[in-house]
């Protein structure tokens, strides 16, 4: 096989994979730059993670994203795991084609018309712009994102074991629970995850739909962003990638010891 | 998956007693239900509030329309409604040459971008399909991985790279390859890079899987029966990864379209694109209605990518089965 693998392989790899990173891994070093100057290197510094703990803008903002991810993150799951289920195991009802379009379609929608739209609609029945806005936006963003991954799962699953557990009187409420939901638990936390990244991630839709006393960290960063790049902004940007990449690290390894699990119970259910 | 209907349709399930089966059916009802009200609530309706106010005069209140199509007044309120439509928000966008430019410019960026995302992309995702596949796994996690970091990060970490006194600059003057900074970023340049590096993933991917699963003899007969090696690649490369090209091009042209954060943040305030267009017209202009016809028009300038994409969405899933 490595025969296969040539030179120009190799190297287009390699410089893709340095395209993708080398902007982030600059953007981390020069938060630990003690110059003011973001583009050049004055030596080794914290003070801007220290300074940026004091900024209570910035701490409140991150306050207010960090509930509306949770909160939307979970709501979304619980949605986009029933549209996958749907999507998957009812492929007759009134209207699926319109039902699998408004899945697939808010994935490549522009933010700026889902926004807009969303705004639009809260204002249409006299609903406050805020913290709650903004949830109910992300859910609907999100959940379409969750259906996907958990639906991908749900493809390649085994009906057998749930008409097994069907034929042994269990009933259909029953079998979700002890044998579909552990089953594809593995990509409802993904599902999970992914809806709480793009909840972090999230200006464009944010900025619409949010009110007063409800800013987001992605809208205030933007803001900042604005009048100037500042090694403050490099330090909050490198605390989000490090929480999110704690938090995939952290969901791999466990994705990785329950796969590991299943073949070895596999292995002694195949011996036994 | 067509011959498996609803689950309680099945014979093992007739034996059961009337009411667990009147549940299941209650259960797997409420299961379509609440996430289909909810999409047509929050995403398709809107949809038809935003079409209603593209169609209503504007007006210095708040909000900043005067309201067509009110239901407060019941259903007879929402028909005499409509003689007050108007299609003045359409008439002016065709009047002001701005708009018609940033519709077009946005289309021509966004073509380019997805040519140069498919240029860049295509040779990752081969070297990645031919590699051993025991690293398959982790250089695909390597090119999800940025997509897990934010978006906007990911554009702001090149405004540092690409200003005048950026990073680029002074690598390139400090090799001597230039004697004066290049002016990069806030221009057009820049929101090429700025897309092709966001949406690289998005290309990857389809690409990835659709050449990893391709039969890579076919190359070695064409290549012993003398076919020389770009032939071979037009012959039989290129056609066998197309679904991924097409999936891919979708998947970078459509938000492409409508970007905001990379022109807006790279791309300065000279250049134009109708995602910024419309962004400006609500936020600056305060002109509702006219962000709506903006937002109906590059909609419908979407569509039938759109439908493209769900095509090759619902094809991809009859190959999985």
């Amino acid at each position: 096989m490595n025969a296969t693998w040539s030179r120009f392989n190799v190297t287009s790899v390699v410089l893709g994979f340095a395209f993708l990173y080398l902007p982030i891994v600059l953007l981390i070093v020069f938060s630990f730059n003690e110059s003011k100057l973001v583009t050049v290197w004055g030596g080794f510094s914290t003070k801007w993670y220290v300074s940026l703990f004091h900024n209570q803008g910035l701490m409140d903002a991150t306050w207010v994203t960090a509930r509306v991810g949770v909160i939307s993150a979970t709501v979304a799951t619980v949605l986009g795991t029933l549209a996958a289920l749907t999507l998957t195991r009812y492929t007759r009802f009134r209207g699926r084609i319109l039902f699998s379009g408004m899945v697939f379609a808010p994935l490549v929608m522009p933010e700026v018309i889902t926004g807009l739209s969303l705004l639009l609609l809260f204002v249409a029945i006299g609903l406050d712009r805020g913290f709650f806005t903004v949830t109910l936006a992300h859910i609907t963003l999100t959940m379409c994102f969750v259906a996907v991954v958990v639906q991908s799962r749900l493809v390649s699953f085994d009906r057998s074991l749930e008409e097994a557990a069907m034929d042994l009187g269990a009933t259909p409420v029953k079998t979700f629970f002890q044998i579909t939901l552990p089953v594809i638990a593995p990509a409802i936390v993904s599902g999970w995850m992914l809806a709480f990244t793009l909840s972090l991630d999230d200006l464009v839709i944010a900025s619409f739909t949010s009110g007063p006393g409800a800013t987001t960290l992605p809208m205030k960063i933007y803001s900042q962003v604005r009048l100037g790049v500042t090694p403050e902004i490099n330090a909050a940007c490198t605390i989000l990638i490090a929480v999110v990449a704690v938090g995939v690290v952290i969901a791999s390894i466990a994705n990785k010891r329950r796969e590991v699990q299943r073949q070895l119970d596999e292995q002694a259910a195949q011996r036994g | 998956m067509s011959n498996i209907a609803i689950t309680d349709a099945g014979p093992s399930t007739s034996a059961k007693p009337f009411l667990t089966r009147l549940a299941g059916g209650f259960v797997s009802r409420l299961v379509i239900i609440v996430p289909y009200l909810w999409l047509l609530f929050f995403f398709f309706i809107p949809f038809i509030i935003v079409f209603k106010i593209s169609l209503s005069q504007s007006a210095i209140a708040m909000p900043p329309y005067t309201p067509v199509l009110d239901f407060r007044d019941g259903i007879s309120g929402f028909f005499s409604g409509f003689r007050e439509l108007s299609f003045d928000n359409y008439v002016w966008l065709t009047q002001d040459a701005l708009y018609f430019k940033a519709y077009v410019t946005s289309v021509i960026i966004a073509a380019i971008s997805t040519v140069l995302t498919l240029l860049v992309g295509f040779p990752i995702a081969y070297g990645m399909a031919r590699a051993p596949a025991t690293i398959r796994p982790t250089l695909l996690m390597l090119v999800i991985l940025p997509f897990w970091t934010s978006f906007l990060i990911r554009v702001y970490a090149w405004i540092g790279i690409l200003k005048p006194e950026g990073l680029l600059n002074q690598l390139l003057l400090s090799l001597h390859i230039i004697n004066q900074p290049l002016i990069i970023l806030n221009t057009y340049t820049a929101i090429f890079i700025g897309i092709v590096y966001s949406y690289l993933p998005f290309m990857v991917l389809p690409l990835y899987s659709s050449l990893e699963k391709m039969d890579y003899s076919l190359i070695e007969a064409a290549k012993d029966l003398g076919c020389p090696p770009t032939a071979a690649f037009w012959k039989i490369t290129f056609p066998l990864s197309l679904p991924g090209v097409i999936a891919g091009c979708l998947l970078v042209f459509i938000p492409a379209v409508g970007e905001f954060v990379i022109p807006d943040l790279l791309g300065g305030s000279q250049t134009l694109m109708i995602g910024k267009t419309l962004w400006n017209e609500f936020f600056a202009n305060r002109d509702w209605p006219v962000s709506s016809a903006v937002a109906v028009i590059l909609l419908l300038l979407l569509i039938v990518p759109i439908m493209l994409f769900q095509q090759a969405q619902a094809r991809a899933q009859e190959q999985d089965k």
